[in-house]
């Protein structure tokens, strides 16, 4: 179902995160005219396009959905997987431990030991919801949030793992660090992740 | 150069802001009135997207250390210069700029526009991500780019205040709310809160009541969005919105309105309308 979102939006429902991501990689790659935002979420995109023909542009949505639907199976990958090294030294290591009754090491390992995939991005600029943690490792967010977390933490909060871009208040559960720095203005793009990117932790 | 000695209760730099980054999370900022802003540039000559200074309640005090043409449009200041018509600050004047007497956002315009450093492509102050430059304070000095074509000389009375009234477009998840929500929010007007910011404006009336119950997993939202928090009191979303979210909406506010919706101030009333045409 395609539903209206305004004058200029058209919000396609996929049901899929795979099928969000495969519809944004082929939006992307034969973009269609007047398009000036394209944004995937969990279940939906949503495309933007001030000026577009409204009627002409769902039909070709719904043509592009009918057939990334169809291709079915594995999600497009986007090149190579993305390694980040992480110090793991975090604030609540040994709390994510506790709660998960397993050790420390073995929350590193299951935290390090599998690929993730970049859902969508939301909350700051460059902030990614990381997809396909291992549930042993799915938290509660902290009652109380920091009112700082530095740039560049690496933390956990229900199904998700992210990297702090930039530093801000926050209350996901700090596992450790990293130097890699995944937003930065003077790039291009400024974002090291890009929704249906896969990405993995190795302990630095 | 231009010096801010006040910069009244709130003031930034913006432009036109910077689409094209929702899927980085980054939101598309600007000015909340970007009619206003277009029509100040006009006004001095300037391309329409060059980067003015948005006012929140005027009350600002700016040295010009090099003399400018500069318009104000938006929210009508009291002001000696006068709203909607070019004039001429001399090297070395202040301008004081008093209340507007309705509305909330005011746009200066100075030829060449304020060309600090642009960030992703904008010089607009996100106020949700901190993108862009800081707010005005006062010591904040501005640099005036150079001018480029002509003035043709324009005048632009301010409008008459007029009821606030929003257009909207049914959607996307208008389903997700009683069969007669669209029509209470149309019923009667709403008071537009105290914690209306660049993000958005509280509204505080009638509580729109949903159908389905459960969590939307996070969207994305478009400028406009009449978006609906558990207390059932809506928000519409300006310039700095965040570009996903996870409260269902239930309309968005037409382009044409988004002006007005800027405007408005805390305590003011508006009304909404799901008729289509006028």
């Amino acid at each position: 179902m395609i539903r209206t979102a305004g004058e200029h939006g058209l919000l396609v429902e996929t049901g899929s995160l795979e099928l969000s991501h495969r519809l944004d990689a082929a939006l992307r790659a034969d973009r269609p005219a007047e398009v000036v935002e394209i944004v995937p979420g969990p279940e939906t995109v949503l495309v933007l396009a001030p000026g577009a023909d409204q009627g002409r542009l769902r039909a070709r949505l719904a043509d592009v959905v009918e057939r990334e639907r169809g291709k079915g199976g594995a999600v497009a990958a986007e090149g190579a997987a993305v390694t980040i090294p992480v110090v793991y030294d975090g604030a609540d290591l040994d709390s994510v431990a506790a709660l998960a009754g397993i050790s420390v090491d073995e929350v590193i390992s299951r935290h390090s030991g599998r690929e993730l995939v970049v859902g969508w991005l939301g909350f700051a600029p460059g902030f990614a919801y990381l997809t396909g943690l291992d549930p042993v490792l799915e938290m509660p967010r902290l009652d109380t949030p920091r009112t700082s977390v530095p740039a560049g933490s690496v933390a956990v909060a229900g199904p998700y793992s992210a990297v702090y871009p930039t530093a801000s208040p926050g209350g996901w559960r700090l596992l450790g660090r990293t130097s890699v720095r995944v937003w930065d203005v003077a790039a291009d793009p400024p974002s090291l992740f890009r929704p249906g990117m896969r990405v993995r932790f190795e302990p630095a | 150069m231009i010096e801010v000695l006040a910069p009244g209760p709130y003031a930034t730099v913006q432009d036109l802001g910077r689409p094209g980054f929702a899927h980085l999370g980054v939101p598309r900022s600007g000015a909340a009135d970007a009619r206003s802003l277009r029509l100040a540039n006009r006004l001095v000559g300037n391309a329409e997207g060059l980067a003015g200074i948005e006012l929140t309640l005027g009350m600002a005090r700016l040295l010009f250390h090099d003399g400018a043409w500069v318009a104000l449009a938006g929210a009508p200041l009291d002001t000696a210069a006068g709203m909607g018509a070019p004039f001429w600050v001399p090297s070395g004047a202040e301008l004081r700029l008093g209340m507007p007497a309705w509305g909330l956002r005011t746009y200066l315009a100075v030829r060449g526009g304020i060309a600090v450093e642009p960030v992703l492509g904008s010089r607009s102050t996100d106020s949700l991500s901190g993108l862009g430059p800081e707010p005005l304070r006062a010591g904040t000095l501005l640099p005036v780019g150079p001018p480029e074509g002509e003035i043709s000389v324009d005048l632009a009375p301010p409008p008459e205040p007029g009821p606030a009234v929003l257009r909207v477009t049914p959607g996307p998840r208008d389903d997700w709310f009683a069969p007669d929500a669209l029509g209470v929010l149309c019923a009667r007007p709403y008071t537009v809160s105290q914690d209306s910011n660049r993000v958005g404006v509280r509204l505080s009336g009638a509580e729109l009541v949903r159908a389905k119950e459960g969590e939307l997993p996070s969207e994305g939202m478009v400028t406009g969005a009449i978006q609906v928090p558990p207390s059932g009191q809506p928000i519409v979303f300006l310039a700095d919105h965040p570009p996903t979210g996870g409260y269902p909406v239930i309309g968005v506010v037409r382009e044409a309105d988004l002006p007005v919706a800027a405007q408005l101030r805390p305590g003011d009333e508006v009304r909404f309308t799901a008729r289509p045409g006028r």
